[in-house]
């Protein structure tokens, strides 16, 4: 199993500085301040929600204060890795919404995208400005070895946790400035900036002069509404609920104390479901009526486009090696976890035969939910998530069971190694964009591989360590 | 800036103005039922009147500071309580998180927090910590908006609500005083009658400010004056117009548009400082102070209505 940090004898490079003040400042004042961090987390209200639980359900996603660490190089590679993957799959957008090449080249089964149900039909023919469908792009990566870095899945629609990217950050060097001083670390909060640029870039045709954007929250009984918040008050931007906008006269507006004041970039960071009842679904209150028409005709830009879940569904994820081969001509710099497809009768018997070992996820499932990992369950967990299996394999796919690699995490009893994952957000808009950091989950419980805050899992912060 | 935003400021200070003030009519709630052979039900019964939580009391009960504490402190269900009126300020504040500074997010926050623990019985026990917690907190939430917020619209609509509702537990307080300060209980008072008029005083925090500029003459007419008149007194309505007019000028001023709520405040405004007290005796103190409460939600009605507000 790859351990971040190395073994106490052979300490990998980018952790030195770590492992040194880790053994300076002592596990007890360590947890003296993960407490304090914590409190300071609630006080300002990061918290996410978890309804249906009973109690309280404003939570804290617990904070581990030892960073997680890239070197430079390592970073050069997932920075070009990541970019890459965002282009493909915007390319890999645009073209099923227009001629659908691949799947004329035979490279992607068309059934797998004409019959899918992310598949958004009134999507054919819309031409997004800069052709950006997915313009925040979270990608997951795990590692299992010293070099072998793996893409475990792409969320094109609307991926959350980069406030704690930031967040993380700015607590960590409000609480331990000392271990920031003269180190380089790679600053993050350009973020906010450059997201603002990346949706100033793709402002609509009908669009003159500076856009006004906007973004679309469902709400503050959301579950990220804290994010919400904080990106729209890092940009300076309106922070928009569904009620605050109408369409009139072929544009979107928001309601201010001066009267209705034109929209023209909407980061949503609500489901394609919600955004319009006349476009989406007819049976829901919620959305702006009229949006997708204005959209259409170019008087609005929709961030990320509506439909562009197509690019994220799990079992497209399989073809994104061809695409970036397909589209961009490169060879895919991240692999892709082996993947079996259940919609395949061999791949179908041989998941079924080797269930024991594998993980097998739902294709449109999200959020840690629904999954079952082989090596962990019962034999009757196993028995029927097979039953589940045979009744639509179209509905699942199969993975080993990865060695997540381990990052040092402050335990009961001290530092104990901790299953991670790691989510940069690639920003795209006339280009492709990445600040240096992310999002680095961790799986709180000893030997867990689920990192998802909703099955209680932590976060740390994330360095990039500059040349 | 969006109509939500501006609404749910201006709710969001009028809760917590009411919040402090009922904190303090809580206070002399107190006082009043220390005092020898007052201590009767009426004073007690005066405090939930003046909060506007009379319908919350059930038929036939007595109040007492048990009741008052649980009714104006603790209960949910009563808008005017302190907890209603935190916890609806916290959440007004969630919905415009982006309008608020980190400073002011955080004192609501902590607010709220402080008091999801808090029972009947160390509410009891431990009431005038709990009063000057609520007096701290206010005002370190007025504090942070003063020192950390831009002075824009949003300012504007923050300081409106706050004010609004300041004028209103005012009159409503005077409201359901009146009568301890009409003359002719002078005849029937004496001592008692000095008490009431100090206790009007003590609830709107301004004994050592009265004694200043009084020099301890507690007549109805120089209370009067203090309380309704007096620009120089914070909690004075002319203070309050005063500053209404202010805000609802700057916004005319930004928005390049005239509003008739700015002329309601206005010329509620000159009234106020076109009167004196010996007018307001002889046209009625009490006829004065239904008026004047009319007038403010009236206005009240007319800022909602000028800049959009969706109902609240």
């Amino acid at each position: 199993m790859f351990d971040e940090m190395g073994t106490p004898e052979a300490i990998r490079a980018p952790y030195l500085d770590v492992a040194q003040w880790v053994e300076a400042t002592g596990v007890d004042l360590l947890k003296l301040r993960r407490d304090e961090a914590e409190a300071i987390f609630r006080r300002i209200g990061i918290t996410f929600a978890v309804y249906g639980e009973g109690a309280d359900p404003e939570r804290l996603i617990p904070f581990d204060l030892v960073p997680r660490v890239f070197s430079a190089a390592e970073w050069r590679r997932i920075d070009r890795g990541v970019k890459q993957r965002a282009r493909a799959l915007n390319a890999f957008l645009y073209d099923v919404y227009h001629r659908g090449e691949i799947l004329k080249a035979g490279v992607i089964p068309e059934a797998l995208v004409y019959r899918n149900s992310a598949f958004l039909s009134e999507m054919v023919g819309v031409e997004p400005p800069g052709r950006v469908y997915s313009h925040i792009v979270g990608i997951d990566i795990v590692r299992t070895g010293d070099s072998d870095f793996y893409v475990l899945e792409d969320n094109c629609r609307t991926p959350s946790g980069v406030s704690y990217m930031l967040e993380n950050r700015e607590i960590m060097m409000r609480m331990f400035p000392e271990l920031f001083r003269g180190r380089m670390v790679e600053p993050v909060d350009a973020y906010p900036k450059e997201l603002y640029r990346t949706l100033t870039e793709v402002a609509p045709p009908a669009c003159k002069g500076e856009p006004t954007v906007v973004l679309l929250t469902p709400g503050s009984l959301n579950s990220a509404y804290y994010e919400h918040s904080f990106l729209a008050d890092l940009m300076g931007i309106e922070l928009v609920e569904p009620q605050d906008l109408f369409v009139e006269n072929g544009f979107v507006w928001m309601r201010t104390t001066l009267g209705p004041e034109r929209v023209d970039v909407i980061y949503r960071r609500i489901d394609d479901d919600y955004l319009d009842p006349l476009a989406f679904r007819p049976d829901s209150m919620l959305g702006v009526a009229g949006l997708f028409d204005v959209y259409r005709a170019g008087g609005v830009t929709i961030c990320s486009a509506p439909g562009a879940g197509i690019g994220d569904d799990k079992a497209i994820y399989c073809f994104v090696p061809n695409m970036i081969r397909f589209y961009l001509g490169e060879t895919p710099i991240l692999q892709n976890v082996p993947t079996w497809r259940c919609a395949v009768a061999d791949d179908l018997t041989y998941v079924l035969e080797h269930l024991e070992e594998l993980v097998v996820k739902e294709v449109h499932g999200s959020g840690g939910y629904g999954m079952l990992i082989g090596p962990a369950a019962s034999k009757k967990e196993r028995a029927d998530y097979a039953e589940r299996i045979k009744a639509d394999p179209d509905g699942f796919i199969a993975q080993p069971t990865l060695q997540l690699s381990t990052a040092p995490t402050l335990a009961s009893k001290g530092l104990a190694p901790r299953h991670v994952d790691f989510r940069p957000f690639c920003l795209v808009g006339r280009e492709a964009r990445l600040v240096p950091g992310g999002l680095t989950r961790v799986a709180m419980r000893e030997g867990s591989l689920v990192v998802n805050s909703s099955q209680g899992g932590g976060v740390k912060d994330t360095w990039v360590l500059s040349e | 800036m969006l109509s939500r935003s501006a609404e749910n400021l201006f709710w969001l200070s009028r809760y917590m103005e009411r919040a402090e003030a009922t904190a303090r009519l809580i206070e002399m709630g107190r006082r009043m039922a220390m005092l020898p052979s007052l201590g009767t039900q009426d004073d007690w019964l005066s405090v939930v009147r003046a909060s506007g939580s009379a319908a919350f009391l059930p038929e036939g009960e007595t109040a007492n500071e048990a009741s008052v504490i649980d009714l104006l402190l603790l209960r949910e269900d009563n808008p005017s309580s302190i907890r209603s009126s935190l916890s609806r300020a916290r959440a007004n504040a969630k919905s415009v998180r982006t309008a608020m500074t980190r400073q002011m997010w955080e004192t609501l926050n902590d607010g709220w927090r402080m008091l999801d623990g808090l029972d009947g019985a160390g509410a009891v026990r431990d009431l005038s910590a709990h009063l000057d917690w609520v007096a701290t907190l206010t005002a370190t939430f007025r504090g942070a908006a003063e020192a950390s917020m831009l002075r824009d619209d949003r300012y504007d609509f923050l300081r409106l609500g706050g004010y609004v509702e300041r004028a209103d537990m005012t009159l409503r307080l005077l409201d359901v005083k009146y009568y301890v300060l009409l003359p002719e209980t002078e005849v029937i008072g004496g001592g008692r009658d000095h008490h009431q008029w100090t206790s009007v005083l003590g609830a709107l925090s301004g004994m050592r400010a009265f004694h200043h500029l009084y020099k301890g003459d507690f007549s109805p007419w120089k209370i009067t004056d203090f309380v309704i008149l007096n620009s120089a007194f914070p909690r004075s309505l002319a203070f309050s117009y005063q500053q209404i007019v202010e805000h609802l000028n700057n916004l005319a001023a930004r928005y390049d548009a005239e509003s008739p709520c700015a002329r309601t405040a206005w010329d509620a405004l000159m009234r106020i400082s076109r009167i004196g007290a010996g007018e307001i005796f002889s046209t009625g103190l009490h006829e004065f102070v239904i008026n004047a409460i009319s007038v403010n939600n009236r206005l009240s009605e007319e800022i909602a209505e000028t800049y959009h507000f969706q109902g609240h």
